[in-house]
Order: structure tokens, then C-alpha cells, then sequence
């Protein structure tokens, strides 16, 4: 009988994997770089890499459904006349109209409302809307100035000079033609139709010591009421938030590589900036070397999912989260129900991220009259309010099985590690082990 | 250049609210001008003394006038909205940043990113602006009577610039529908920005702009026209060599 030789399973580069080979086609076809929405989408080391130990002998537990753990934090007591105090330490992050569609940023004012917690607005200015269903509203002050003005200044809670954001640190804003409508195009006073490409950097300082003159005026017309934030993207954490600190700021906002954007280049999202979980304890350094820990209140964001990812971050010594993503989702966004226009698009369910084309099936992303149809502010706002109360319970369950009565007293000797990377980034140990790398020498 | 001192007849006669920065704090300025209730009838202000301070008279939202003797660091003037400002010295980075409307007019000369942002309202420079003069204007007008740096009119969306001396590099780079009008030479345009023609509306719009700004020693004739190409409005691979 004849031996044939048994073939080999025919097999595909780890490297040239069948994504890179469909961006290679693409670049190739087309001559232009991908653009999408959306964080990072890389695996990296996150939260899901850290553990809670739990009550113990030596650690005792409250009751779970009887004993009181507080949930509430006061954001800008640093300078501010009218510091913010929010119910849950979970807000809502910066997205702009224009971005979003009105009822989605209606939606999101009103879920944020519900559940006792703020807002903010984006790049592209304050809408009446927004302002209207949102008790407290964080006014972003950006590169772009679309629609800036004293008036929406005076009437904000809070405002966030944003140097930087997670998904892009370096890069500036981008809304493509497809959703510049009418209201668009005259809130940012540009023409309809154009590609918005926002500068990068503030058209009036650079450098630090520019800051601190800035804030100045922003304190100065708004006089030294509102809390002032600087967010900043995980780029140097350490240096950002001291210097941040040092330029006056109330808060800093700190956002990592999965925080989300409207649109920039894939390849930017994927290789610039660093993971959430690799900027907190750098940002928390700095505010413990400058005696400035609780006093100037740190935000962190990207990819804070549920109430676990909110306690591991508080317990790391954050003093609120903020979410964009999650909150979209809530809303409805990449919801399943609309399967058959996201294949439509060339896309799935949870996967479908062209948010810069605005032909969001769900309405969220998009100008598109008839598809924001889609989104009952009301309704979608009970969503987001439901949401942000699982996770206020979430936080809250483990953090009664850490023995904490409040949220902000959970702390990093309540965590452990479970990779090498994982433990050097928290500063928290290899499970089983007392090992954290970079500390004591190892 | 020297402070004018205020005369001191009107300072005897009380005409204007005088604030002098030797003596009061700057958030005592601010928040008297924030005070301001519409009608008011402190309708003229001196600031004495600003040597150099911060934001002078920032968010000012009354039509009052504001005569600052001296020369102001940076974001005098800030977010404007109807106030008549004039600083008889010179102005540090970012003055008139963002103004809504009104008017401010520098004596001296200013430095940085003067107008930012601004979106409606007029700023008189009389002497010379530093780098990105107008830099992402969205509405304002502004008129300089000496020379402008580098990289002005920066993503200029709307409004107008009139220099009357000459433009450093890269004027209007990236430039949106802002008009430029320059009377000297030019150093360099900046990506998308090209010379246009200067049609009978532009005339007559130059000379409102001259005349507002009580310049009538030259003529519109003898200005050029600047502005968007428009073919980076939409991106195209073509195109990329030009950024």
C-alpha cells in the first residue's frame, strides 16, 4: 500500500493574523488610514486582572443589605466656592453633540440626573437640551472652542480644560462631513459638509505655566465659583497630574487607552497612550508626593465596565470614575436587536465601531433624523440610571465584604494581582505571594 | 510704552470708577465689572497700575468702558462681550481671547495669539501683534496697524483680519472662511491659504473695517486679499503633501 504523507494543518501567522491582512488589502485599496470610533480594542492589563481578598480572621465584614456604605463624593473643594457633590462616584464622560445625536445626549443627561451624578459636555459646545436635563453639567474647554462662550461658562457646574483624552493623547478632535448638519455646522461655525479635524493643541498657551495663567482667567470670569478639571490621556500620568495640580486644578481627569473617541485613526487608538490600569497609581503618586491625595480629587476613565471595575479603581485611590462607552451601551448602543443593518454596514453586533459615518442603527451616533428617531431620551435615560445603579451596588457589595463603610475607604492592601504585569502596574501583590514588582528592590 | 496718566480733572470730577491694582486685588476688579447690573450707570472705568497683571477686565458683559493705564500680561480683555476696553500700554499673550462682541484697542503692541478664538466684536491693535494673531477666529475683526508673526489666522473659521504692515510665515494656514487683508508684503502662506481677488464687496467691506478701527490715512485699493482654497476641506489622500 501506497504511504502518503499526512499534510500539515494548514496554518496562519500569529503576526500576519486575518486582520492585518484585511488592513493591509484595505490601506492598499484605498490610500487612506482607517478611521473608527471607540477605545482601544488590544488586549491589555486591566481590572479584570485584580482581585478583592475579602473579609477574613483579621478583617471583618459589614452586613451586606444593613450596614451603610457611602457612596457620595465632593469634587473641586480645592479652590472652588461651589465644589460638586455627586451621589455616586461614577460620572459621565465628555461627548459631544455632533458625535452624539441630540436625544442621545438628552438621554444621557437624564440618566446622569437620576442617579445623582453629572455630565459632560464635548467638543462641539453646550445645547439647551443637555443643559436642561442635566443637574450638573461639566463644560469642557477644548483645543477647538467650537461654541465656547461666557454665558454656558456661567451656566456650567463644573468646567474640564482637556489637554488630552485616552484614545488619542496628542490628537485633536475629528467629526467628518456625513454628520456636520445644519445645527452642527453652525455651532462650531464652520461650513456645512466639511471634515472637522480639531486642532490638537490650545490655541492660547502651551506649557504649564501657561495653564496656571489660564485657569486664572477661566476662575476669574466665572469668579472662582465652579471646579475646575484638567483631563488629561494616558500619556505620563505621573508628570500630567503633578502638573495639573501645580497649574491650580480642583480635579484631574486621567483617561486611558480604552476611553473612547468619536473618530481618529485606528492606528492611533491602538499605539498611543498607555492602559488604564498603568496610569492610576503613577496619577495617585503624584497627588500623595505633593500632599495633595483627597485634596485634589482624581478621576480615572477607560473601560470601566461594572461595579467591580469601579471598587478596584477606587481602592487604588481614585476619588471617581468617569464612563463613555459603557453609558452609550446602556443607551443602546451595538444592542443586538439591530443585527441586520450592522451586517448591512459590514459590521456585528459589538463590533461596530464606524461611529465617524453617522449610520449608527441605534441613533446614538448619528445626525441622521430619522435614525436618532431611535432613541426615546426617556427611556434610555431610565437604562442609563438603571445601569449606573447595578454598578453602585456592585461597588458597594464588595466593598462591605472589604469591611468598608464607605466606597472610598476600600484601599490597595484589599487587592491582589492576578499576572506580573498586572501587580507592577496597581503596585499591588502577585496573588499568593507578598510580590510587587519594582518594589523593595525586585 | 509709558502709561498715559489719566487727567486729572476727570479724576476730580468723578467721572470714572477708578480701580488701582497698586492697591486692590484683581478679583476685586473682576467681580465689581461681573456686578455690573444691566443699565448701570458706572458706565466708565480707569484701571490704574496693571503692571503686567493677568486677566484684566476678563468676561466683562456690559457695555461699559474700560481704560486700563499700562500694560496688561496675558488674557486682558478675555471672553469680552460689549465692553469698550483700551489698554494705553501693551497687552501680553491671549488678549480678547474669545471676545463675544464689543471692542478693545491696544495702544502699544500685543503679543501672542491676540483674538483667539473670538467670535464677534472688534480688536484695534495699534502697534505690531506677535505669532498667530487671529489663530481659530471665528467671527471677530481685527485690525493691526504694524506687523503680524508667524502661523496667524491659524484655522481662522470667520471674521476678518486687516494688517496694514506686513504678515510672517505661513499666514492662514489650514484657514476655514476667515477673509485676510494685507497691505504689506508676506512672508509665506500657509497650507490652503492663496491670494484672492479684490472684488467691489471687498472694498467696501475693508473701508467699514478701516473706518471702524479710525484708520483713514491708507486706502482699501492698496491691500491684498487672502484666503481659504477649500480644497482641504474634505480629505483627500491627494492632498497630503500639503500638510
Amino acid at each position: 500500500m501506497a504511504y502518503h504523507n499526512p499534510p500539515t494543518t494548514p496554518r496562519k501567522s500569529a503576526t500576519f493574523d486575518d486582520y492585518t491582512l484585511s488592513e493591509i488589502r484595505r490601506a492598499a485599496a484605498t490610500g487612506i488610514y482607517d478611521i473608527r470610533g471607540a477605545g482601544a480594542k488590544r488586549k491589555v492589563p486591566h481590572f479584570d486582572d485584580l482581585l478583592f481578598l475579602g473579609a477574613s480572621i483579621s478583617r471583618y465584614p459589614l452586613e451586606g443589605y444593613r450596614e451603610r456604605c457611602d457612596t457620595n463624593v465632593v469634587l473641586g473643594s480645592r479652590h472652588a466656592k461651589k465644589p460638586i457633590e455627586l451621589k455616586i462616584p461614577i460620572t459621565i464622560a465628555g461627548m459631544s453633540f455632533g458625535s452624539l445625536s441630540g436625544p442621545a445626549k438628552e438621554a444621557l443627561g437624564r440618566g446622569a440626573t437620576l442617579s445623582g451624578t453629572s455630565t459632560t459636555t464635548g467638543d462641539g459646545g453646550m445645547t439647551e437640551e443637555e443643559r436642561g436635563h442635566s443637574k450638573t453639567l461639566v463644560y469642557q474647554y477644548l483645543p477647538s472652542r467650537y461654541g465656547m462662550n461666557p454665558r454656558d461658562l456661567r451656566r456650567a457646574d463644573a468646567i474640564e480644560v482637556v489637554v488630552g483624552q485616552g484614545a488619542k493623547p496628542g490628537g485633536g478632535g475629528m467629526l467628518l462631513g456625513q454628520k456636520i448638519s445644519d445645527r452642527v455646522a453652525e455651532m462650531r461655525t464652520l461650513p456645512k459638509g466639511i471634515d472637522q479635524r480639531s486642532a490638537s493643541r490650545h490655541p492660547d498657551w502651551t506649557g504649564p505655566d501657561d495653564l496656571e495663567i489660564k485657569i486664572l482667567e477661566l476662575r476669574e470670569i466665572t469668579d472662582w465659583e465652579k471646579p475646575i478639571y484638567v483631563k488629561v490621556g494616558g500619556a505620563r500620568p505621573y508628570y500630567d497630574t503633578a502638573l495639573a495640580v501645580k497649574a491650580g486644578a480642583d480635579v484631574v481627569v486621567v483617561d486611558g487607552m480604552q476611553g473612547g473617541t468619536a473618530a481618529t485613526q485606528e492606528v492611533f487608538i491602538e499605539n498611543v497612550g498607555q492602559p488604564t490600569l498603568a496610569c492610576i497609581r503613577p496619577a495617585v503618586q503624584a497627588l500623595q508626593d505633593l500632599g495633595m491625595h483627597r485634596k485634589v480629587q482624581l478621576i480615572v476613565s477607560g473601560g470601566i465596565r461594572n461595579g467591580a471595575d469601579v471598587a478596584k479603581a477606587l481602592a487604588l485611590g481614585v476619588d471617581a470614575v468617569s464612563i463613555g462607552t459603557a453609558a452609550l451601551v446602556a443607551l443602546g448602543d451595538n444592542d443586538p436587536r439591530w443585527e441586520a443593518e450592522y451586517n448591512a454596514l459590514g459590521s456585528t453586533a459589538g463590533a461596530y465601531d464606524d461611529w465617524h459615518e453617522g449610520r449608527d442603527p441605534a441613533g446614538i451616533t448619528t445626525q441622521d433624523p430619522e435614525l436618532m428617531k431611535r432613541v426615546d431620551p426617556i427611556a434610555a435615560g431610565r437604562r442609563l440610571a438603571n445601569y449606573l445603579k447595578v454598578m453602585t451596588l456592585e461597588a458597594q457589595t464588595i466593598a462591605r465584604a472589604c469591611g468598608k463603610n464607605s466606597l472610598h475607604n476600600l484601599e490597595p492592601e484589599d487587592l491582589v494581582a492576578l499576572s506580573i504585569e498586572a501587580a507592577a502596574m496597581a503596585g499591588v501583590p502577585l496573588a499568593g505571594t507578598n510580590w510587587i514588582p519594582g518594589k523593595n528592590g525586585f | 510704552m509709558p502709561a498715559t496718566p489719566m487727567p486729572k480733572a476727570q479724576r476730580e470730577q468723578g467721572h470714572a470708577r477708578v480701580f488701582d491694582l497698586g492697591q486692590q486685588s484683581l478679583r476685586e476688579l473682576n467681580q465689581a465689572l461681573h456686578n455690573l447690573a444691566p443699565g448701570s450707570n458706572e458706565t466708565a472705568w480707569e484701571v490704574l497700575n496693571p503692571k503686567g497683571s493677568h486677566s484684566v477686565a476678563v468676561g466683562v458683559d456690559q457695555p461699559v468702558s474700560i481704560d486700563v493705564r499700562g500694560s496688561v500680561g496675558y488674557y486682558c480683555a478675555g471672553m469680552n462681550d460689549g465692553a469698550t476696553i483700551t489698554v494705553h500700554g501693551s497687552a501680553g499673550p491671549g488678549v480678547g481671547e474669545n471676545m463675544m462682541s464689543g471692542s478693545i484697542v491696544i495702544k502699544g503692541d500685543a503679543s501672542q495669539y491676540a483674538g483667539a478664538t473670538g467670535r464677534g466684536g472688534l480688536l484695534v491693535i495699534e502697534g505690531n501683534a506677535s505669532s498667530r494673531c487671529g489663530i481659530s477666529m471665528k467671527g471677530i475683526d481685527i485690525v493691526v496697524r504694524g506687523n503680524i508673526g508667524h502661523m496667524s489666522a491659524f484655522m481662522a473659521q470667520s471674521g476678518n483680519l486687516v494688517v496694514l504692515g506686513d504678515a510672517g510665515d505661513a499666514l492662514g494656514d489650514s484657514i476655514y472662511e476667515a477673509r485676510l487683508f494685507v497691505r504689506g508684503k508676506v512672508e509665506s502662506l500657509g497650507a490652503d491659504c492663496i491670494a484672492k481677488e479684490m472684488r467691489p464687496e471687498h472694498i467696501e467691506l475693508l473701508q467699514g473695517l478701516l473706518d471702524r478701527a479710525g484708520i483713514s490715512d491708507v486706502k482699501p485699493s492698496e491691500f491684498k486679499r487672502y484666503g481659504s482654497a477649500r480644497k482641504l476641506y474634505n480629505f483627500n489622500i491627494d492632498n497630503a503633501d500639503a500638510y
